[in-house]
């Protein structure tokens, strides 16, 4: 296959995996909306059915519901996830395509698209595999959608034709560096998810229909929001505190040089050290943490985003790779 | 075992004026040490880092910053006072970070007695209800309770439990494990103490500078080499080492299509150097990601240019100037340079020129003159001419790419326009009123090299990897206690397993059920395969 027909490819990809996570949504919508009215009595065990556990020893006595609305809800509940991974297949697809439409083929992360690029298919990624040993069913739709508004934006606003890497790029340490930036973001962002809908959940009290009513018991999701931060805390101290620095100092002589996008990466570390030790004071625990993790996916976005657009000094331009490297001095 | 329960003796009653100053001091302390101190100091950390991102930094990049306070001439002073230029070496800055370090102290130090004293401690004895514990389980077997707890025993230290001496008459196993959560803790805090070591280490005795070298010259490590220089606080000059090399080529590959069109890559100077006076020359290709370590010293390509070869001949027929001549790329993409010339030692007057660089030149009339591609395929220099003082006797220092003209005439043609000397390689150009000639005799590369000696280096690494290390431990280790109780009843022994997870939100519930299981011996789970239990929570 020629790069061009590789990037027809990706493009391709791209437009397929966002149709195909549209469809998932729909497909959770319809699940969680059937169960708009229902009390939530039976609505954990609808959960249970859709993570696929709880099928076989189901005590269907104690059903009230319609045996029909019941399958009916498992099914969307399996088609929504069966959908995700296959959008999160096209995915792959679309960003081995970007790879391999770059000459010399390289890593699809060299700007702001490829970014955001990678960047929604970890969070596809480690959603379907924390699927089981967190019961993140119940996140389904907030997934789908997000990842489906960013590949949205990301085509519309930040597409990028492909281009090979500008030097200071080109090195071993940028695809550690990177992969481990965007797993963690991946998993910071769906914690985010889960101190939001702790934070909404909490607020709504003790209502029993809806959608936030069938989300897992506050603790519940408090563990579960710890979890995934817990998994990207240590995963972005490497990417941060160390490949960053190493790969810093072989292409521009220093490695912690108080560039605005080291800072921010250095907040969002702060800030997330601070929930760890938010959710362990008194005090602290349950809302306050929440709103700290949230502060930190705000910072961590605010990183990628935020700092490309508003810092006139950043020396990681993926917005304006041209001058960032090889610089021209000024007298 | 030794545990000091002994609390110790208070010193002799205070008289009240002592005892307010030391009950404050230890208050104060006790708040500075306190978790909810670290967590405010944290999110203080975070905040104070803002600035810096936002308003130019001096030590990043210090054009944009003196640009920025030319525009902004009212805001300059006040964030000038607060050390906005500088957050991150602004007293306030260290101020909140060195307390928090000092709270950080503060926090280990006990922490690390405590840990010692509970490393050498027994597991505690078992409760008397196990049925209240987080997890329990229980069964009835027709093995004596002595047998069942042997073989609890067994399968406890199968699965790397740590298990407290038998007791006497006891009916119950104690276990414990997971130690390793709380030193990996320590660890992390400890380790982050040197990362900042390291960190200070290196700003205030390591240096960094800035050279740009012409193709074919030379550069030897002191302190009169560089362009500019910034030393740590503490820096000795005396440790430079004393290396020096020659930039033997330069080498760029310019993309001529694509969407990065115009875009150089592949940047390579080969160099020769030698590691001290005297030592073997060897070779080296320098290249982006590819800096040449000499000693503690690291040599980074950071830049390139050109230098057009100019002569200025006076006009009693003397060389007053010639030579490669650096021109600063005004723009990084097509490479568009300003540089100047000074003929100091012309006569009758001295000669000065200043102007541009087109390394691929293009006219339009709505643009002027502008160069089309950074590579140098059709090279071009426009300069305006001047003549009288160029203010170098004075003893002022000046800067090389910058001409004082406030002692100096610009020639103009008759018209009144500026006379300007417009050159292509191997051409020259009479200057009026028999001044003399200017002659553009070719295009040579420069290369920027930034030099930075960083001691500490190593010291920071290896204390973020041990920080990782034990945030890792912190994080994923499950300290776990485990008790199994085997009592004689009526209906055979009834055998109880209680466990307690030490971290919030943990679930021992699986690990007593897997305990029950290979104490029953129907589970999959006998102590040769205990790998599952600590797995399953990472
Ligand atoms: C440089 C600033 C600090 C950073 C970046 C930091 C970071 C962290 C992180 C990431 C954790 C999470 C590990 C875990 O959950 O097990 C943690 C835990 C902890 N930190 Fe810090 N810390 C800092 C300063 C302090 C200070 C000053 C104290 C003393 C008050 C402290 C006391 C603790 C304690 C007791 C824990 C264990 C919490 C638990 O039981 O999980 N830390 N710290």
């Amino acid at each position: 296959m020629t790069d061009a027909s590789w990037e027809t490819l990706s493009n391709q990809a791209v437009a397929a995996a966002g149709v195909v996570y549209f469809l998932a949504l729909l497909a959770h919508l319809v699940q969680w909306s059937s169960l708009r009215k229902v009390p939530v009595g039976s609505a954990r065990r609808a959960t249970a059915d859709a993570a696929g556990e709880a099928l076989q020893d189901a005590p269907v006595a104690v059903l009230e519901r319609d045996p029909g609305e019941e399958r009916r809800t498992a099914l969307f509940a399996r088609l929504g996830l069966l959908l995700t991974v296959l959008a999160c297949g096209l995915h792959a697809v679309a960003m081995l395509g970007r790879g391999m439409a770059a000459d010399p083929n390289r890593v699809p992360w060299g700007n702001m698209y490829e970014f955001t690029l990678s960047g929604t298919f970890f969070v596809t990624l480690l959603y379907l595999l924390f699927y089981r040993r967190l019961g993140l069913a119940w996140m389904g739709p907030l997934v789908d959608g997000f990842v489906v508004t960013m590949l949205m934006v990301a085509v519309i606003w930040l597409y990028d034709p492909v281009a090979p890497l500008t030097e200071a790029l080109n090195s071993p340490w940028l695809v550690i560096h990177v992969v481990s930036a965007i797993i963690a973001t991946g998993a910071f962002t769906l914690g985010g998810f889960t101190s939001a809908l702790y934070l909404l959940k909490a607020r709504a009290g003790d209502r029993s229909t809806g959608y936030l009513a069938r989300l897992p018991e506050l603790p519940v999701l408090d563990r579960v929001s710890y979890r995934l931060h817990a998994f990207g805390f240590p995963v972005w101290t490497f990417a941060v505190l160390i490949t960053g620095p190493i790969w810093a100092h072989q292409a521009w002589s220093s490695y912690w040089s108080w560039d605005p996008k080291e800072v921010w990466a250095f907040i969002t570390w702060v800030v997330y050290a601070a929930y760890l030790h938010a959710r362990t004071t008194a005090g602290w625990k349950g809302r306050n943490a929440a709103w700290l993790a949230l502060l930190g996916t705000a910072t961590l976005w605010f990183n990628f985003i935020g700092i490309n657009y508003f810092s006139t000094t950043s020396q990681h331009s993926y917005a304006a790779p041209e001058a960032a490297v090889v610089s021209p001095v000024d007298a | 075992m030794t545990t000091t329960t002994e609390p110790r003796t208070e010193a002799p009653e205070p008289r009240p004026s002592d005892l307010s100053v030391r009950e404050l001091a230890r208050w104060a302390w006790r708040q500075l040490t306190s978790m909810r101190t670290a967590l405010l100091l944290l999110l203080l950390t975070a905040l104070a880092a803002v600035p810096g991102s936002v308003i130019p930094q001096e030590g990043v990049d210090s054009l944009k910053t003196s640009r920025w306070q030319d525009a902004h001439p009212t805001l300059t002073p006040i964030y000038e006072r607060l050390g906005l230029f500088d957050v991150y070496s602004s007293p306030w800055f260290s101020a909140i970070y060195l307390l928090l370090m000092i709270s950080l102290v503060g926090c280990i130090i006990p922490r690390l007695g405590v840990y010692w004293r509970a490393l050498r401690a027994a597991p505690p004895a078992a409760p008397r209800r196990l049925d209240r514990l987080p997890a329990h389980a229980a069964y009835s077997s027709d093995e004596s309770p002595a047998r069942v707890l042997e073989r609890a025993r067994g399968v406890l230290k199968g699965r790397r439990y740590r298990l407290a001496d038998p007791v006497e008459g006891g009916d119950a196993v104690s276990a414990e494990k997971g130690h390793l959560r709380e030193a990996g803790n320590l660890l992390f805090h400890l380790a982050l103490l040197f990362v900042l070591a390291g960190f200070a280490w290196g700003s205030l005795y390591g240096y960094k500078g800035g050279a740009i070298i012409v193709v074919g010259d030379g550069f030897s490590n002191n302190l009169t080499s560089y362009d500019d220089f910034a030393p740590g606080r503490l820096f000795d000059p005396d440790v430079m080492e004393p290396f020096t090399f020659t930039v033997d080529d330069f080498a760029a590959e310019w993309l001529l299509a694509g969407p990065r069109a115009g875009m150089a890559r592949k940047f390579e100077a080969p160099l020769t150097y030698r590691a001290e006076p005297g030592a073997e020359e060897q070779t080296y290709d320098l290249r982006v990601n590819h800096p040449l370590s000499i000693g503690g010293t690291d040599i980074f390509l950071i830049g390139h240019g050109y230098a057009p070869v100019i002569t200025v001949t006076d006009g009693d027929g003397n060389v007053a100037y010639s030579g490669p001549t650096v021109f600063l790329p005004t723009d990084g993409r097509t490479f568009r340079s300003f540089g100047v010339v000074k003929a100091a030692n012309a006569s009758p007057t001295q000669i000065g020129l200043q102007g541009e660089l087109y390394p691929t030149y293009g006219f339009t009339q709505d643009t002027g003159p502008f160069s089309q591609f950074g590579d140098a395929l059709d090279p071009f220099v426009s300069m305006t001419v001047w003549e009288g003082d160029l203010g170098l006797a004075d003893g002022t220092p000046q800067s090389v790419y910058a001409m004082n003209t406030a002692k100096m005439t610009m020639l103009e043609k008759d018209d009144g326009a500026p006379f300007r000397v417009d050159l292509r390689p191997g051409e020259s150009v009479d200057l009026p009123d028999g001044l003399g000639t200017v002659s553009f005799d070719g295009l040579e590369r420069w290369t920027r090299v930034q030099i930075s000696r960083q001691p500490g280096i190593q010291l920071a690494l290896g204390g973020v990897i041990a920080a990782l290390i034990g945030l890792l431990g912190s994080l994923f280790v499950r300290p776990r206690r485990i008790w199994v109780r085997a009592r004689e009843t009526d209906d055979g022994t009834l055998v109880e397993v209680g466990g307690l997870d030490r971290t919030e939100g943990g679930d021992p519930a699986e690990e007593v059920a897997a305990i029950v299981a290979a104490l029953r011996g129907d589970g999959p789970d006998r102590p040769a395969a205990d790998e599952t239990g600590e797995e399953r929570d990472a």
